[in-house]
């Protein structure tokens, strides 16, 4: 199961939380939800330690974490 | 597996009309996991302002009262007093809260009314366009300040925060700001305390959030992080200026 979660249709594509990842597995895709804007996404959950910083940097409550 | 992060209770599911990367929306949520936190969902009412946040009660899921432009701590005040056991929180803008809304701020806290205001701090108006306010910075441009907010024509920015720590009924003032995570868990920490804060009935309190508006301020939201960390924290220093039990001015 995946450990990081994205909600894609409520991403704005603000890049914030690809910034505050510290295995840097954060980053966006080249899917576009259907307002028009390119989501944020992670490919590699195996890298993911569930330190949930991507989630709250989010302002749009796109992310839950899991562990 | 279990979940560790999810939407707060006390946030609506619908989607925010904010810009992307707006702060706004870390605030909302902040206070939302402080209001599930508290467990006080169904006995808070919170009291939006006139600004881009003025949907704030499409996004609470709790009562919600909106107010005229600054007047949110007035009509805060009364819905305290008639209903003294609800938990009460303004949400306002700097536009709002430092500008139109300075006598009723003042009043409030010097009052000691047993309130808690989030004050959000994005140096200009961002509904209207991007407007000059009171909180805008020195050689700061705006639509309004064109070639950069001059002391001698525009006068000098307002540290509010400031003048309501001096007030006596005012018991916990902070700044905080949400630019990194560290600081999003202090400001997380802050709004806690002063909610907290009101439910003691010690007195009135105010968290002022250093905020961000990518829109107006021409930047991305990630240059806009970068921004207030290295323009608005030095004129506008974080800390707790006041705390019930006496500490304070750090």
């Amino acid at each position: 199961m995946e450990r990081v979660v994205f909600d894609e249709e409520r991403c704005k594509g603000c890049e914030l939380c690809t910034a505050v990842c510290p295995q840097k597995i954060v980053h966006m895709s080249d899917r576009f939800n259907s307002k028009g804007y390119r989501v944020a996404t992670v490919t590699d959950q195996e890298m993911c330690t569930s330190c949930t910083l991507c989630a709250r940097t989010c302002p749009d409550v796109v992310i839950s974490v899991y562990r | 597996m279990k979940q560790l992060f999810g939407p707060p209770r006390a946030l609506q599911e619908r989607p925010t009309h904010y810009c992307p990367g707006c702060t706004h929306g870390i605030i909302h949520r902040l206070i939302a996991e402080v209001i599930d936190e508290l467990g006080v969902q169904e006995k808070t009412i919170g009291i939006a302002p006139v600004g881009c946040s003025v949907f704030a009660y499409d996004y609470f899921n709790v009562d919600m009262q909106q107010a005229a432009h600054g007047r949110a701590p007035a009509v805060a005040t009364g819905i305290k007093r008639v209903l003294p056991d609800r938990v009460v929180f303004a949400y306002q803008g700097d536009g709002d809260l430092a500008s139109i809304g300075a006598a009723e701020i003042i009043h409030a806290a010097s009052r000691g009314e047993k309130i808690t205001v989030i004050f959000v701090n994005n140096t200009l108006y961002g509904m209207t366009g991007g407007q000059m306010a009171p909180t805008t910075l020195l050689t700061q441009k705006t639509t309004t300040s064109p070639l950069g907010r001059k002391e001698g024509q525009h006068g000098f920015p307002l540290k509010i925060t400031e003048m309501l720590a001096l007030a006596a009924g005012a018991a916990y003032v902070a700044r905080v700001s949400v630019h990194n995570p560290t600081h999003i868990a202090r400001t997380r920490k802050s709004i806690l305390e002063a909610f907290k804060t009101q439910i003691a009935g010690r007195g009135f309190s105010i968290v002022e959030v250093l905020s961000t508006c990518p829109t107006n301020w021409g930047l991305s939201p990630l240059e806009s992080l970068k921004w207030l960390e290295e323009n608005m924290i030095p004129f506008y220093p974080l800390g707790v200026l006041k705390a019930p039990g006496g500490e304070g001015m750090k």
